[in-house]
């Protein structure tokens, strides 16, 4: 098991008050992303689990590209993986973004 | 903790049952915004085995428990996710099943709904696995004689095999839509121990209907049929909570007095066509096909799939 950890600050704090969600299964080929709202508003971490090795850069492509995008100030996202490509995290993760919005 | 953007009853959409994860059938299934979940994925109880095959964990499990509410009712619900490690039983995941059955002891809810979707016991961590079947099954009688009805939902795509076999198997009531399906060895199982001759796990239509939701309803497996549907599994679990047996001494009498009746009746058959013909279904190769007002109506005229054991 690979562990990856990121951290970023951003530039507001994700609307919205849910303080938690979850979305997604770890299934071959999915991932789980589990987001809480515990972060100081202008800071978000990514703490990754996944089986396969080696990605750590896309990884990090794929998060901060997300983090570019929602501006998820505040949370604490981790995801449990279970080998999902990038377009299948990125999408999971703007899905998490949303709930916590909604 | 649901997993929704955009309300789907407020659009008018059916959810499939089949396709729904463990969590989306929960948020359908009980009165708008009544779920509590005990133990949630926040916890991060998760699997302490799986770690050492190199094997992801889920933040639940694959067990997601809690009470809600059903048309008002007070409810415990236990809901498995087939498709993270195939349902499967593992320690932490039969703790929570345990757990909540025990606590119903002390809650007396109106009803345990368990929305099986397990291939069975988690090779990984067996021995916790098979332990959970047994403390699984002995809380439910528990539950049962103290008179909490005890309803299993059966429609996902792991369908109930296995311990989850054995575990519906001592449920009040069971529901079951044409996708679920009920045994304990599974149609590979069978075929690796028995060879391909006895049976072809790679049949679809010898699989469903041997170990399928209309066969197991025909010959009174299981209590009720249901389209695939969220909202049809909601209406059935209702319906039944009503309808659940006394768990006494004459019930377990019917109830051995029925399978004994239906080995002697049925047991030379060769395929569950045969079992069909013989309850008097007069077009046996066509049940596979029928909708579910027809096979509902099928039902009726058969009337003996209707019985006060289990």
């Amino acid at each position: 098991m690979e562990k990856l950890s990121f951290r970023h600050a951003t530039s507001r704090a994700l609307p919205g008050a849910k303080p938690q969600a979850i979305t997604g299964v770890v299934a071959s080929g999915n991932l789980e992303v589990l987001l809480e709202r515990t972060l100081a508003p202008t800071e978000c971490t990514v703490e990754i689990e996944t089986p396969i090795r080696g990605y750590g850069e896309v990884w990090a492509a794929v998060v901060a590209d997300f983090v570019a995008r929602s501006q998820p100030g505040g949370l604490r996202i981790t995801i449990n993986d279970g080998g999902a490509r990038p377009d299948t995290v990125s999408l999971r993760l703007l899905q998490g973004a949303r709930l916590m919005e909604v | 903790m649901g997993e929704r953007i955009i309300d789907p009853a407020a659009k008018g959409w059916a959810i499939s049952w089949y396709e729904a994860s463990a969590r989306a059938r929960l948020d359908g299934l009980l009165d708008a915004g009544s779920f509590r979940e005990v133990v949630g994925p926040e916890e991060r109880r998760m699997s302490p085995h799986l770690p050492l095959f190199d094997l992801p964990r889920a933040f639940d499990d694959g067990m997601i428990v809690g009470s809600g509410r059903l048309d008002g009712q007070a409810v415990l619900v236990a809901a498995q996710e087939g498709r993270f490690m195939g349902g499967a039983f593992g320690e932490v995941h039969g703790a929570k099943l345990v757990g909540l059955l025990r606590a119903a002891l002390a809650l007396k809810p109106a009803a345990v709904l368990i929305l099986f979707d397990t291939g069975g016991v988690r090779l990984q961590e067996a021995n916790a696995g098979e332990t959970a079947i047994a403390e699984v099954m002995r809380a439910i009688t528990d539950l049962r004689a103290a008179g909490v009805p005890v309803i299993g939902l059966i429609g996902g795509r792991a369908g109930a095999y296995g311990g989850g076999g054995l575990i519906a198997g001592t449920c009040s009531r069971l529901a079951v839509s044409e996708g679920g399906r009920i045994s304990v060895s599974g149609p590979e199982v069978i075929e690796t121990n028995k060879g391909a001759e006895e049976f072809d796990s790679r049949d679809r239509a010898l699989v469903w209907r041997t170990m399928g939701g209309k066969h197991r309803r025909l010959i009174g497996g299981a209590d009720a049929y249901a389209d695939d549907s969220v909202a049809a599994f909601r209406q059935v679990a209702l319906d039944l909570i009503g309808r659940a047996p006394a768990f006494d001494l004459a019930t377990l009498e019917a109830e051995q007095a029925r399978l004994e009746e239906r080995l002697t009746r049925f047991g030379d058959c060769r395929d569950a066509t045969e079992i069909w013909a013989r309850l008097g279904v007069n077009d046996p190769e066509a049940v596979p096909a029928l909708a579910t007002a027809d096979f509902d109506a099928l039902l009726a005229n058969l009337r003996e799939t209707t019985h006060d054991a289990r």
